[in-house]
């Protein structure tokens, strides 16, 4: 069935935007626009290549340890993708640098390393990596294209929608949650209350930068089935946007993620459209999406209050 | 003395650049003592709290917590010494419910564990105790606030969130907020400013409660009758540095004033009687509704009058901006008539606002003569006599103009040739631009004049320099940006461009807040200047004894509806206190319902 | 946590306090020291990657400037396309509407400029195909920063974003027009022979003049015009414009139009007098680029001039470095700007804070 073979892509897809989407919502509910995460996301793409690369090394592809290679592309990829984040966060924070410049910059420099540095990863047996790495359980593969859609996934799919329950379950539910939210609405606030702002601040860049970098992980060693592609950074960008769109709410990210993975794959089954046009349509929805919600606008539907602002405690 | 000591400060300075906050001070608490902290605005009170509960790292000095040295870097470390501040600016999250706000950042010590049990058991209950504590739980929490706010009497809805409250129940979560971190200090920057004088009662009782519970209180004011009746003693700040220390029963105004001044000052707001007052805007049913939805100004009638000074009082955000804002064009009423009257009567034509297009329009409509009595008829008249005509000051008006303001933008207000002048509560946020200079701020109402697509900064600067002058606006050059500019010196930069078009209706709203006092009363005088040049002045203020002191009547305002007009001449602070409580608008006779509600 | 056993902290050694504003040379200074931080560590890094020394890359990122005359005229009109590019966004930044969109803006101009070039080209009189390139390109750049612009003035929608999609639409519609223009099979239009801009000198004079016009004319715009001062009230709070009656709706819709008018004409220059074709890449992230011109110059249209230069410099630098040190790889050009930047924008801090010694009087007790 057709059908279900594309909501399979699309779910697989979608699980990209959604580790891009989970990872810049908990950066932004800290007060800090990261337009770096198209960079980080290719940082965290070139990482997990070189987990991967590694792990591959010495080993016969014929006899993968599935767990061991996705522990040893997640660790390198998490490092890649965190250090990046690191350098926004050590600007942006503790320099207190503009959020937009620094982020644009951070994304120039993420997309440049990992065109250079690619080159220097042995991608030998990234199809035998990718082929362990994009099925979880194997016996999936008898399963039918409905089944498929549950069962055929790559472990980081299921791990993408983990983080986004886990992470909107903190939000709600838990005293960090809470202490991050009042960093992002209202730092001053948070801070004379004895929440430590700089070290969420700087906690959240770090996880938001990591949780996005496995989205370029997993765009090429699941999506790609392991073949490095230079658009990574569009899938990040796609991602800052889907934040805006699920109302800086990590479990809406999921239904959105997939629906924008949806929207990426669609033009490839549309074939009275010419590709170039069709191709547009996830930009189209995002702008169509972004109307909708600005018509709409309530009160609690609203970014984090002091997003994009320095915080310094002792301003006057 | 045998009390002992809670908390002490040594020769505490603080600089922001090149400007002192505090100099040297030396500051002592005891136990179970309310001490007040008395100075003008900009005196460095704030700054001093601020170090004292981690905002501020202060440059130099000590400070010593029951007699041990104490290092405060941050709030955190401010409560670790038990010691709280209730910020004026309430450091409050808007989105968050009362009960969020009030355990925010304090750690919740896990439960302990059965130690009955093995070690392997004892390891993962201790683990899922810890993660248990990392969990937000409302019932909880509700009743832990609860307890708190049945101690002290105070009222408090733990579900409700901040953005829907009023400014007392976010003072009483700010309080909570501090007691519920245990503390033993508690600061309280400025608490009264916003509340009635039966709120400020009670809190004052709450106050001694604490007191009596063996807390130290410091209440930070610049308000004399509030030093006397609350505190034990008194410690006065004047520009940065510490003046004296006095116990309170010892204190009188005079005495405490010219502590705080350096001088004796004659505290006398010189009111004149109106001179022959005309209605000059007749308000009528004004409704308007919020960005929410939910109506802020309820069927508010009203009329200001010429060479008069209405006063406005009520609980802060109970429609006043909204109402001036309304007034100025800022905002889509649902209802309501704003009539003005410009006293046009006999006088000249000029193209000062009205351009030729409405000169000839009105002259259609036969308003306007000749010095000889014959009504003007420009048809057949080229632009260029028309001109002329009015120019050489032969066109006259015949009657005063009547016109409706309802839907009118500012523009539109101004080209109809209204002068009507808004000092906004937000200086910098509206009616200055910080970060532009004082010669571009004086631009700001009057850079349209003229045809050319240039900007003409010769008039502006002058009128700059002549404010500057005349104001004594302490700045280095009529080119610094406004916001580096102090708070007194803005007000009067801001106060002088909205005067110098010599307005027919002037609006000021809390035009003094934050003021010292030689500036609240240049402030005081201008608005008494302008009162007698015939300028319909609305003074919107929050400190009743001023506004019973300056206006001629007074227009108490309650959630939206103009609930009494009192006269300003035999005016009682409770009597307004209570009509800013009520919640049913003024019946046709507004002076009656007054003494209604003082009898109830 | 009794107060007995709270843990004695340590005095900070210091603590961070705001500054006083610095005098001009003083923070001039900080940004250049800035700066050679960020020629020092790119210096490092290259020679890491590269085992050839810091020096030797230095040399060569002033060669691939000032090393011929040509590449002396690259580094003029690279300067000019991201001068130009950002005194279009400086009006719509004083404003604060962040139109990340230039890119679109451009590529819609030169899409527009080449379609013109290849259809009318042949077969009418150049000059008046020039003049509707000139208009053409203008009015597609309006188009591209305008509907944005208006849903930002209407509903307050998120322009960023919103411009940010607007480059990926503009994008995909080059790619379909190419892909009907070009016939050769190759996907790619090549290039157009006709209808190019009158040739001064040669392909880049005509690019710096216009920048240099521009960035007058966009000083006095700022500075001396009735319009200019509204933008900066608009910006500055939107609060103020509306309390002194200034139209929002129509400042911001105003502006965005000027600001797509010289994104369009940038597009002309570039598909008419600089590449004579279109690709969906012709544009190279210059809008983004010019982000940081406008922002590293403070909003300043003078100072515009030398952040774009510095950019263009350490662009077309390292990208001789890439040739001369065969990296056969011009990433690694994006790697040495970024660090640049990181630094320039870093040692601002320094320029607005301090850290202060902590002070203790001794008391004589």
């Amino acid at each position: 069935m057709a059908v279900f073979t594309i909501i399979r892509s699309a779910i697989n897809l979608g699980s990209a935007f959604l580790f891009g989407c989970t990872g810049e919502t908990i950066t932004e509910k800290s007060g800090h626009l990261n337009l770096g995460i198209p960079g980080v996301m290719c940082m965290g793409a070139l990482g997990g290549c070189r987990g991967v690369a590694l792990y591959m090394k010495g080993t016969d592809p014929a006899n993968i340890n599935g767990l061991l290679l996705l522990l040893s592309a997640m660790l390198f990829c998490i490092i890649y993708a965190g250090a990046t984040g690191a350098i926004y966060a050590f600007l942006t924070v503790g320099l207190r640098c503009n959020q937009n410049v620094t982020g644009l910059t951070v994304t120039t420099f993420g997309i440049g390393c990992s065109k250079y540095f690619i080159k220097s990863v042995n991608t030998a047996n990234f199809n035998y990596a990718s082929e362990s790495l994009s099925r979880l359980f194997p016996f999936s593969s008898k399963m039918n294209a409905f089944w498929q859609i549950f069962f055929g996934q790559g472990s980081l799919v299921y791990i993408a929608i983990l983080i986004a329950l886990i992470t909107a379950y903190v939000f709600k539910k838990t005293r960090v949650g809470l202490k991050l939210r009042a960093v992002g609405e209202n730092p001053a606030a948070a801070d004379a209350a004895g929440v430590n702002v700089t070290k969420y601040k700087y906690c959240a860049i770090l996880i938001g930068s990591a949780v996005a970098g496995l989205g370029g992980l997993f765009y090429i060693m699941d999506f790609l089935h392991g073949s490095w592609e230079y658009d990574v950074d569009s899938i990040g960008w796609l991602s800052v946007a889907l934040v805006i769109f699920t109302l800086w709410k990590p479990d809406l990210g999921i239904l959105g993620s997939f629906l924008f993975g949806a929207l990426r794959i669609l033009p490839t089954y549309i074939s009275f459209l010419p590709r170039d046009i069709a191709g547009l349509l996830p930009y189209v929805v995002t702008v169509v999406v972004l109307i909708v919600t600005s018509v709409l606008d309530s009160k609690e539907n609203q970014p984090p209050a002091a997003l994009g602002l320095a915080y310094f405690r002792e301003d006057r | 003395m045998d009390k002992e000591i809670a908390l002490e400060m040594r020769g505490v300075s603080k600089y922001f650049g090149s400007v002192t906050a505090n100099k040297n001070v030396d500051l002592k608490v005891y136990k179970g003592e309310i001490l007040a902290v008395l100075g003008e605005n900009g005196s460095g009170k704030t700054t001093l709290m601020n170090m004292i509960s981690g905002i501020y790292f202060p440059d130099e000095g000590q400070t010593f917590v029951n007699g041990e040295e104490a290092v405060i870097r941050s709030p955190q470390d401010a409560f670790k010494h038990k010691i709280g501040m209730i910020h004026q600016h309430f450091k409050l999250v808007d989105v968050f419910t009362a009960a969020q706000n009030i355990v925010l950042g304090v750690k919740n010590e896990p439960k302990p564990i059965d130690e009955s049990k093995n070690a392997f058991l004892r390891f993962f209950a201790k683990i899922g105790r810890k993660m248990e504590s990392g969990l937000y739980k409302k019932k909880e929490v509700a009743a832990q606030v609860k307890e708190i706010a049945d101690k002290y009497g105070f009222e408090i809805d733990p579900k409700k969130k901040i953005y829907d409250m009023s400014v007392s129940e976010k003072q009483t979560v700010e309080i909570v907020k501090v007691l519920y971190r245990g503390a033993n200090v508690l600061i309280l920057d400025e608490p009264t400013a916003v509340l009635t004088p039966q709120e400020t009662e009670k809190l004052f009782a709450v106050l001694r409660k604490m007191k009596e519970d063996g807390k130290s209180i410091i209440i930070i004011t610049h308000k004399l009758n509030e030093v006397l009746a609350i505190s034990d003693r008194v410690a006065v700040l004047r520009k940065g540095e510490s003046v004296g220390e006095i116990a309170t029963k010892d204190a009188d105004e005079n005495k405490l004033t010219e502590l705080m001044v350096g001088k004796k000052v004659e505290l006398n707001i010189e009111r004149s009687l109106p001179q022959n007052p005309a209605d000059r805007l007749v308000i009528k049913g004004l409704n308007l509704k919020n960005h929410d939805g939910v109506k802020v100004l309820d069927n508010v009638s009203f009329t200001a009058k010429s060479g008069e000074i209405l006063g406005i009082a009520g609980i802060a955000g109970s429609g006043q901006k909204e109402l001036l804002e309304a007034i100025a064009g800022l905002q889509r009423l649902e209802s309501g008539d704003m009539i003005f009257h410009n006293p046009k009567k006999d006088k000249p034509v000029t193209f000062f606002h009205k351009d030729l297009h409405r000169v000839k329009e009105l002259a259609k409509a036969g308003a306007f003569r000749y010095e000889n009595g014959e009504t003007v008829d420009f048809t057949g008249k080229s632009d260029k006599e028309i001109k002329e005509l009015v120019n050489d000051g032969k066109v006259l008006f015949k009657e005063d103009e009547i016109i409706d303001l309802k839907d009118k933008t500012p523009l539109q207000i101004r080209e109809l040739g209204i002068r009507l002048s808004f000092v906004p509560e937000d200086r910098l946020g509206m009616g200055l631009v910080g970060n532009m200079d004082i010669v571009d701020n004086m631009m700001l109402r009057s850079y349209r004049k003229g045809k050319s697509v240039f900007l003409d900064r010769g008039k502006p600067g002058k009128l700059a320099d002549e404010i500057i002058e005349e104001l004594e606006v302490v700045t280095p050059s009529a080119h610094t940006p406004v916001r580096k500019l102090s708070g007194g010196n803005v007000q009067k930069v801001l106060v002088g461009r909205e005067i110098a078009s010599a307005p027919k209706v002037l609006m000021a709203a809390y035009p003094v807040r934050g003021l010292d006092i030689n500036s609240s009363y240049t402030i005081y005088n201008l608005l008494n200047k302008q009162k007698e040049n015939g300028a319909a002045v609305i003074f919107v203020g929050e400190d009743l004894d001023v506004l019973i002191e300056l206006c001629d009547r007074i227009l108490v305002i309650g959630s939206g509806k103009v609930t009494g007009i009192v006269d300003g001449r035999n005016a009682n602070k409770s009597e307004i206190g209570l009509l800013m409580t009520k919640t049913e608008g003024m019946d046709e006779n507004g002076v009656e319902s007054v003494k209604e509600a003082v009898n109830e | 946590m009794s107060e007995t056993n709270a843990k004695k902290v340590r005095e900070p050694l210091f603590h961070i306090t705001k500054r006083a504003a610095l005098p001009f040379w003083k923070s001039t200074l900080i940004k250049v020291g800035g700066l050679l931080l960020g020629f020092l560590i790119s210096g490092i890094l290259v020679s890491a990657l590269t085992g050839k020394s810091p020096f030797a890359l230095y040399a060569s990122l002033f060669k691939g400037n000032f090393g011929q005359e040509i590449r002396i005229w690259k580094l003029l009109r690279e300067t000019a396309l991201l001068l130009g590019i950002g005194l279009a966004l400086l009006p719509a930044f004083k404003m604060k509407f962040w139109n990340l969109g230039a890119d679109g803006q451009v590529l819609m101009g030169a899409l527009v400029t080449a379609g013109l070039m290849y259809k009318l080209g042949p077969n009418a009189n150049s000059a008046v195909v020039n003049i509707l390139m000139i208009a053409g390109s203008i009015a597609a750049g309006v188009i591209w920063a305008v509907i944005p612009a208006i849903f930002k003035a209407k509903f307050k929608t998120n322009e960023t974003l919103f411009t940010l999609m607007m480059n990926y639409i503009a994008a995909g519609i080059t790619g379909y027009m190419i892909s009907i223009w070009a016939t050769n099979g190759s996907g790619t239009m090549g290039t157009i022979k006709y209808a190019w801009l009158p040739k001064l000198g040669n392909d880049s004079l005509l690019t710096v003049i216009v920048a240099v016009l521009l960035t007058a004319l966009m000083f006095v715009y700022l500075r001396f015009t009735k319009h200019g001062y509204e933008i900066s009230v608009v910006g500055e709070s939107e609060n103020t414009a509306k309390y002194i009656g200034i139209n929002v709706e129509k400042v911001i819709l105003r502006t965005l139009v000027l600001s797509g008018a010289i994104c369009g004409l940038m597009g002309l220059l570039m598909a008419g007098s600089i590449n004579h074709t279109i690709s969906k890449t012709l544009v190279e992230s210059r809008g983004f680029t010019a982000v940081l011109v406008v922002w590293l110059a403070n909003f300043n249209p003078l100072y515009m001039v030398g952040t774009s230069f510095l950019i263009a410099f350490l662009q077309n630098g390292s990208s001789n470095v890439v040739t001369e040190f065969s990296l056969n790889d011009s990433s690694i050009a994006s790697i040495i700007t970024a660090v640049g930047i990181f630094c320039v924008i870093g040692c601002e801090f320094f320029i607005r804070y301090k850290f202060q010694l902590t002070k203790k009087k001794k008391e004589d007790k």
